[in-house]
């Protein structure tokens, strides 16, 4: 065996450590720029299952190729062209944080538990002969343990759900993290954000009771918590400090989409 | 050392496999083998992951103090995982997303320290490492066997690719509930060491 000094297992385990974190570090560093394309296009694949177009068979980049990506300004819910950043490279989960894109929200507007929401937001225009069929919109918010990254696509009329998708989350697999399953996803279908006077209605999980079906989604039993954070997401992105400002725009303009 | 280095790796698939002889590792086998695509993968990552690390250990094993030892043979396992890990969001984003958990839980997979501490740590290299591929073939063949069955009659698919048409798709097989649910490979498990004690006596144990 080893012929032991008191200094021994201390300078052997720092040597250890030091060669560890090297390869750790190494390998997450060199395989960065691969891992960031994957989810770029695990994105895609998301914006896509939300709005029920995905097909396994065809390539994303394919798939993508009818959606229009925009930038919209979310207080005024207009449609804006940045001089300095495409579609493409805005990344909405930045401006957030940064001081001029984003703006922080007051205990009683964080609804969803943000704490900042940026000032502009991607939308993903779905077009089927030159007229809008769907929107994609990106959400997220907090559940229990971690926030909770997703895409509704609601459907022409503005209201009604075509799909919902998430696509990075942390919570606990086989609760929480059911908001995955597709099984689940598909109970979203059909279901209507607004009611007759334009408020956010719709309810997630606990007693159906006199609630309309149109505004309930089932919720995942041993997930309360996460699914009450869904709920919240969906109040504070179709609220005013959300995509309700858009949405009212677009529903002014007869839905259609110029420039 | 009495054995050769085919033997090194073939013993430890049948004569001595680490979920059937030593019942080490079940944890992880009950979790993925629900689909044979997973189970082929993360046998393919504790494999990879058993061979290196007990290589890394037998190679340095002169030098590990005895009171630190775990810690070492942890860090190690550890930092092969993250690799492990790492390259597989690179390459394999999709298998990852469903993986990455259990990807994790390897680093406490028993197969992996035990091999570190029952064998590296006194064994050269080469017979380390050997054992270690053997072990993780040994692992690997038993989730692929329970994935096998699972998937075909939980799913009615192997590898993901269908065989018998479900009642729910409009076919005439009913999917059989129970081999979906984890708990299943337990049986799966349970019959695969019967057969294996069965047909070579010396695994019994003795009470």
């Amino acid at each position: 065996m080893v012929n032991i000094t008191a200094a021994k297992p201390f300078y052997s385990v720092l040597v250890l450590a030091f060669f560890c974190s090297l390869m750790v570090a190494g390998a997450a560093v060199g395989l960065r720029p691969l891992q960031e394309e994957n989810k770029a296009l695990d994105m895609k694949k998301n914006i896509l299952l939300a709005a029920n177009l995905y097909d396994s068979t065809k390539s994303t980049e394919q798939l993508f190729a009818n959606i229009e990506t925009r930038m919209i300004e979310l207080a005024s819910g207009e449609f804006v062209t940045l001089e300095n950043i495409s579609p493409q490279d805005f990344d909405q989960r930045k401006a957030a944080m940064t001081s001029e894109m984003g703006l922080s929200l007051g205990d009683d507007e964080d609804i969803a538990g943000i704490g900042r929401v940026e000032r502009y937001s991607l939308v993903y225009l779905v077009k089927s002969d030159d007229k809008l069929d769907q929107i994609v919109l990106p959400v997220r918010g907090k559940g229990l343990w971690s926030t909770l990254y997703g895409y509704i696509a609601i459907e022409e009329d503005l209201t009604t759900i075509n799909g919902i998708s998430f696509y990075e989350h942390g919570e606990t697999p086989g609760l929480g993290g059911e908001i995955e399953n597709p099984r689940w996803q598909a109970g979203w279908h059909d279901k209507k954000i607004y009611n007759e006077a334009d408020e956010e209605v719709i309810r997630i999980g606990g007693k159906m009771g006199d609630k309309a079906e149109e505004h309930y989604v089932d919720g995942i039993s041993g997930a309360t918590l996460t699914t009450d954070g869904v709920d919240d997401i969906i109040t504070f992105w179709f609220g005013e400090n959300g995509f309700k400002p858009f949405l009212s725009q677009l529903e002014a303009q007869g839905g259609k989409i110029d420039g | 050392m009495a054995e050769t280095k085919t033997e090194l790796i073939a013993r430890s698939i049948f004569r001595r496999n680490p979920i059937a002889l030593l019942v080490l590792g079940i944890c992880s086998a009950l979790a993925v083998t629900g689909q044979m695509a997973t189970a082929f993968v993360m046998s393919i990552c504790v494999i990879l992951v058993t061979g290196f690390s007990s290589l890394i250990i037998s190679i340095v094993r002169f030098q590990i103090p005895n009171s630190v030892r775990i810690g070492i043979q942890i860090t190690v396992i550890a930092t092969l995982v993250i690799m492990v890990d790492q390259f597989l969001k690179a390459f394999y984003y999709d298998l990852s997303k469903q993986l990455s958990i259990f990807v994790g839980l390897i680093i406490t997979n028993c197969i992996i320290m035990g091999r570190a501490e029952g064998y590296a740590m006194s064994n050269p290299p080469i017979p380390s490492f050997l054992d270690g591929i053997g072990n993780g073939l040994g692992y690997g063949f038993i989730l692929m066997t329970v994935a096998f069955i699972r998937e075909l009659l939980g799913f009615g698919s192997i590898f993901g690719m269908e065989v018998m048409k479900l009642t729910t798709n409009g076919g005439w097989y009913v999917q059989n509930g129970m081999l979906v649910l984890p708990a299943s490979a337990f049986f799966i498990i349970a019959l695969i060491i019967w057969i294996l004690r069965t047909l070579d006596p010396e695994q019994q144990e003795t009470d």
